[in-house]
C-alpha cells in the first residue's frame, strides 16, 4: 500500500504496457484498452466527410471545435465484419504520435466500457500469434476480474505511409 | 555595450528599423532632382543616416556607425548647401546605402563585408576631401578641416560635459557613457561641479552635475561623438584635442553642428574596434513582426465593444423566451452576423500592408536596369496604397521583379528603335495595383514592342510545347510564354533568361492562389495582369455538390459554369471524353469518378460542367449541382492527416460539417495520372 501511495500517477513511464489508467471499449465482443492519457475526449458518432482515395478504414474528417480531424473505423481497420452504427457507437478521440508529429484522430468503436488502473504485474506482453497482420496494434494483454483486455498501440492505428502517392492509388481505385 | 538586457531582441529592432531607414534614403535619393534638391527630402535622407549611425554606435556595431557617419557627413554638406548635389554624389550615396544594407543584413548572418565597406569609405572620404577644395560654400567649414593636415599629433582629448537637467528623463545615463569611454580608452572623469540647489528642492530626476573628462591613447574624434551621439541634444559638449605639446585654441562644437572633420579610413582603428557580434539567425529574409497602424487597432477595439453589446443583448433571450420576442432575436442575430463580418475584415486588415512595400524596390531597379540596357524608362506607379496580406506581399516580390525585368529587357525598345517607330524616346513602364472583388490585381504594363505572336508560335512548336497543327487564337498563343520550357529571349541576357522562365512566375503566383495572364498588341505594348487573393487564410469558393458531398472550388480557378448537352460530348478513342466549348475541346473530369463517390447521375445532361483553369490547362469538371458561393476559412488537412491528391485543404461550413477544398491543378494532375494508368492497363491486357 505504501508504495502505491508514494507513486505519482503522472510520474510513471509512458508507452503501452506500462502501468497506469486505461480506458476500455468494446469491439466485436472483445474489450480493448487505451492509455487514458492518450485520450482527448469521447464524442457521439456523426457523419464524417469522406476523403477521396483514402484507405477504406478512414471514414473521413470531422469538425472537432474548429480542427479538422480524421476518423477511422476500428472494425474495418481490424478486418472485423461491419455492423450498422447503433446508439452506443462512439468516437474516441486520441492523440497519436507518428512521424514526429502529434495528430488528433477519432476512432469509431462499438461502445465505451470502463476505466481500470493497471499495475505492471497485471500486464503481459502480447503473445506470438504467427503472421497475423493485426498483432502490430497489440501492445500487451491484461487480465482484469478474469476478463482479458487487449491493450492497443494507438500510435500504429493509422499507417500514414500506407497512403501512397497519386499514381499508386489510381491503380487501386 | 555594457547594458545587460535582451540585446538580441533590441538588435533585431535595430536591424529592422535601419533597413526601413535605408529604404527611405534610397527612395529619397531616387526622387532627388540633380542640381535642385528639395530640402525636405534631403533632410529625410540625412535623418535616416543619422539614426543608423546613432543606433549602430549604441549597439556596438562600430563599423556600421562609422560608415554611416561618413555618409552622414557627406549628406550634411549637401543638405546645408555646402556641396552641390551631383549625379556622382547620388550614385556614391546609393552604393553606400547598398553597402550599409548588406552590412546590416550581415549582422544576422555573420558575413564579413569590411573589404567592400573600406573601398566605399575611401571613395566617400575622397569625395569629402574633394568637396572641401571645390565645394561651393566651404567658407564656413575650413576652421576645423584646414587646420588638420598641419597640426601636431593628437595625443588625447579633453571633454567638458555639461548635461541639461532633463538628461535623465531622456533616458541617458552618464555612467554608461563613461563606461563606454573607458572601454575605448583610458579615461579620467572628474566631477567639475554642480548647480547649487537647496536640499529640499532637490529633484533626483534632474541632472545638476557637470563633468570634465580626459581621454588618452589615440582615440578618434568620431568615436567620442559616437559615444555622445544619444546625449548630444541634451548637453553642452566641448571637445578639445590635446596635441603633442602645442596647446591649440578651443574649437567648441555645439550639438546641432556635426563635426566637419574629414573622416579617416577604417584602417587605423585601435583595438577597440571589435567586430560586431556575428550571430547566425535562423530566420530567413521574411520578418515575423508587423507594424500596425493605430487606427486599425482602435477600430478593432471598437468592433469588439460592439460585439460585447450584441452579446449582452442576445443573452437576454437566454432565460425565458417567448415567441413575441422573435423579431428582437432576429434583429440581434443580424447584428451579430454584421459584427462578425466586420471583425473578420478588421482582423484581416491588420495583416494587410500597402503594396508600396513591394513596389519600393522598383524605382531603383528600373533606373539601374534601364541604364545597363541603354533604355530610357519612365516608371509610373499607380495605386501604391492598395493593401494586401503580408504573406502574399512578401512572396509576390520575386515574380514582380521578374515581370518588370522582362518588360525592360524584352518589352521596351531602345530610344533609337522607339524614335523609328514614331514613339517618344522614353518608354513608359507602369505598375498598377487595385482591388477588384475579393482580389487584388497587379498590372505590369509597358508601351514597348509587344509580344511577337508568330515568334512565340514558332518557338512553341520548336520546343515541343504544342504541335504544328494546332490552331490557336492570338491570345492563347501569347499565353504560351507561361508554359514550362519556354523562353522568348533571342539570346540569354544578363537580366532575364537565366533559366528562370515565365513558367516559374506563373507557378509562384499559382502557389499564392493567384493567376497571371498577358495581353499584348504588337507595336503598342504588353500588359501582364496578376490576380491574387487578398489573403491566404480565406478564400472565395463556389460550393458544388456531387451526390451527398459538397466540395469547394476556388473561385479564382473557375472560368464559367455551363449546362452542356450530351451532344457536345465526344468520346475520343473510347477513353477520354471531350466536350466542345465554343471553339475549344476540353477534357471532362468526372468528380465522382476521381473521388470515388456516388453521384446523382452520370449523364452529362443532368449535371453541370464547371470550366476551370489551372496552369493554362482548361477542363470541365462534372458535378451534380452548384450551391452557394461563400468565403471559407482554410484549414489544413495535413495537421491531423495527410496531403491528399486533388484536395488543398478543408473548411467548416455554417452547419458545422467539414467540406473539402478542391485543388484544381492537383485534380487535373490526378486526372491525367488516371488516364495514363488506364492506358497502361489496357496495354497489358
Amino acid at each position: 500500500m505504501a508504495t502505491e501511495l508514494n507513486k505519482d500517477p503522472l510520474d510513471r513511464e509512458y508507452g503501452t504496457g506500462a502501468a497506469g489508467q486505461y480506458l476500455t471499449f468494446m469491439l466485436a465482443g472483445e474489450e480493448y484498452g487505451v492509455e487514458i492519457l492518450k485520450v482527448q475526449e469521447i464524442k457521439g458518432w456523426d457523419r464524417a466527410t469522406p476523403i477521396p482515395n483514402a484507405p477504406e478504414y478512414v471514414l473521413g474528417v470531422l469538425n472537432l471545435r474548429g480542427a479538422v480531424v480524421p476518423i477511422i473505423d476500428l472494425r474495418c481497420r481490424f478486418g472485423i465484419e461491419q455492423v450498422p452504427y447503433g446508439p452506443t457507437t462512439v468516437v474516441i478521440v486520441v492523440k497519436m504520435q507518428s512521424e514526429e508529429q502529434e495528430r488528433t484522430v477519432g476512432v469509431v468503436v462499438d461502445g465505451v466500457a470502463d476505466v481500470y488502473r493497471l499495475e505492471d504485474s497485471d500486464i503481459q506482453p502480447p503473445p506470438e500469434m504467427g503472421d497475423s497482420a493485426h498483432t502490430e496494434f497489440v501492445g500487451g494483454l491484461a487480465t482484469v476480474e478474469d476478463k482479458m483486455v487487449i491493450l492497443l498501440e494507438v500510435d500504429r492505428l493509422i499507417d500514414f505511409k500506407d497512403m501512397q502517392p497519386v499514381s499508386a492509388q489510381a491503380s487501386a481505385a | 555595450m555594457s547594458i545587460d538586457i535582451d540585446i538580441d531582441e533590441i538588435t533585431e529592432v535595430f536591424i529592422e528599423e535601419s533597413l526601413e531607414g535605408l529604404d527611405i534614403m534610397e527612395h529619397g535619393l531616387l526622387n532627388l532632382d540633380i542640381g535642385a534638391a528639395d530640402p525636405e527630402t534631403m533632410n529625410a535622407i540625412f535623418r535616416a543616416a543619422h539614426s543608423i549611425k546613432g543606433g549602430g554606435a549604441t549597439f556596438g556595431f562600430t563599423e556600421i556607425s562609422e560608415f554611416a557617419h561618413d555618409l552622414e557627413t557627406l549628406l550634411d554638406e549637401m543638405r546645408q548647401g555646402e556641396r552641390p548635389v551631383t549625379r556622382e554624389g547620388v550614385d556614391l550615396t546609393l552604393q553606400s546605402v547598398d553597402c550599409l544594407r548588406a552590412m546590416i543584413r550581415a549582422l544576422a548572418t555573420g558575413e564579413d563585408l569590411s573589404g567592400e565597406a573600406a573601398t566605399l569609405r575611401a571613395a566617400l572620404a575622397a569625395m569629402l576631401a574633394d568637396g572641401n577644395n571645390v565645394g561651393v560654400a566651404s567658407a564656413e567649414a575650413p576652421a576645423a578641416t584646414s587646420a588638420e593636415p598641419t597640426e601636431a599629433p593628437i595625443i588625447g582629448w579633453t571633454i567638458s560635459f555639461t548635461p541639461k537637467p532633463e538628461l535623465f528623463v531622456r533616458g541617458n545615463d552618464p555612467s554608461a557613457i563613461f563606461a563606454e569611454l573607458q572601454r575605448i580608452s583610458s579615461t579620467e572623469v572628474t566631477c567639475a561641479g554642480f548647480d547649487e540647489v537647496d536640499f529640499e528642492s532637490l529633484d533626483p530626476t534632474r541632472c545638476t552635475l557637470r563633468w570634465d573628462i580626459v581621454l588618452y591613447d589615440g582615440v578618434e574624434r568620431e568615436q567620442i561623438d559616437e559615444v555622445f551621439s544619444w546625449a548630444i541634444d541634451d548637453c553642452e559638449l566641448i571637445v578639445e584635442p590635446v596635441l603633442g605639446e602645442v596647446p591649440t585654441p578651443v574649437a567648441p562644437v555645439s550639438s546641432t553642428e556635426p563635426a566637419a572633420v574629414a573622416p579617416t579610413p577604417a584602417a587605423d582603428k585601435p583595438a577597440a574596434t571589435s567586430a560586431p557580434k556575428a550571430k547566425a539567425k535562423g530566420s530567413g529574409g521574411e520578418s515575423s513582426s508587423i507594424r500596425v497602424n493605430i487606427d486599425k487597432v482602435d477600430n478593432l477595439i471598437n468592433l469588439v465593444g460592439e460585439l460585447v453589446i450584441t452579446q449582452s443583448m442576445l443573452s437576454r433571450f437566454n432565460g425565458d423566451f417567448d415567441f413575441t420576442q422573435l423579431p428582437a432575436l432576429r434583429e440581434g442575430l443580424a447584428q451579430l452576423s454584421r459584427n462578425t463580418r466586420e471583425l473578420q475584415d478588421s482582423v484581416m486588415a491588420i495583416r494587410m500592408l500597402p503594396i508600396s512595400f513591394a513596389f519600393a524596390r522598383f524605382p531603383r531597379l528600373v533606373r539601374d536596369t534601364g541604364n545597363a540596357l541603354g533604355k530610357m524608362v519612365d516608371l509610373q506607379v499607380v495605386g501604391e496604397g492598395t493593401e494586401l496580406d503580408k504573406t502574399v506581399l512578401e512572396k509576390i516580390g520575386d515574380p514582380l521583379v521578374h515581370l518588370v525585368r522582362n518588360s525592360l529587357d524584352h518589352g521596351l525598345e531602345t530610344p533609337e528603335e522607339r524614335v523609328a517607330a514614331g514613339k517618344p524616346e522614353t518608354g513608359v513602364l507602369e505598375l498598377r495595383a487595385y482591388h477588384e472583388g475579393g482580389n487584388i490585381v497587379i498590372e505590369v504594363s509597358d508601351d514597348g514592342a509587344g509580344i511577337n505572336s508568330d515568334k512565340v508560335f514558332e518557338k512553341a512548336i520548336e520546343r515541343g510545347v504544342i504541335s504544328a497543327e494546332e490552331q490557336l487564337s492570338e491570345e492563347r498563343i501569347i499565353n504560351l510564354i507561361f508554359m514550362p520550357g519556354f523562353s522568348t529571349a533571342d539570346q540569354v541576357s544578363d537580366l532575364s533568361g537565366r533559366g528562370v522562365g515565365m513558367d516559374v512566375v506563373r507557378r509562384n503566383i499559382a502557389d499564392l492562389g493567384g493567376h497571371v495572364s498577358v495581353k499584348s498588341e504588337r507595336g503598342v505594348g504588353s500588359t501582364f495582369t496578376i490576380r491574387l487573393p487578398l489573403t491566404l487564410a480565406i478564400l472565395d469558393g463556389q460550393l458544388v455538390r456531387v451526390g451527398q458531398e459538397s466540395y469547394i472550388v476556388p473561385l479564382v480557378s473557375i472560368v464559367e459554369t455551363i449546362q452542356s448537352g450530351n451532344e457536345n460530348i465526344s468520346q475520343v478513342a473510347g477513353e477520354s471524353e471531350l466536350f466542345r466549348l465554343r471553339d475549344e475541346y476540353l477534357p471532362v473530369l468526372r468528380l465522382h469518378e476521381l473521388f470515388g463517390i456516388e453521384a446523382d447521375s452520370t449523364e452529362i445532361d443532368d449535371g453541370l460542367l464547371v470550366v476551370a483553369e489551372a496552369n493554362g490547362q482548361r477542363v470541365g469538371i462534372f458535378v451534380d449541382d452548384l450551391q452557394e458561393q461563400q468565403q471559407v476559412v482554410i484549414k489544413s488537412l495535413e495537421s491531423n492527416f495527410r496531403q491528399t491528391a486533388g484536395i488543398s485543404g478543408a473548411t467548416i461550413l455554417g452547419d458545422g460539417t467539414v467540406a473539402l477544398i478542391v485543388d484544381v491543378p492537383g485534380l487535373i494532375q490526378l486526372f491525367f495520372d488516371r488516364v495514363a494508368e488506364q492506358r497502361r492497363h489496357e496495354a497489358v491486357a
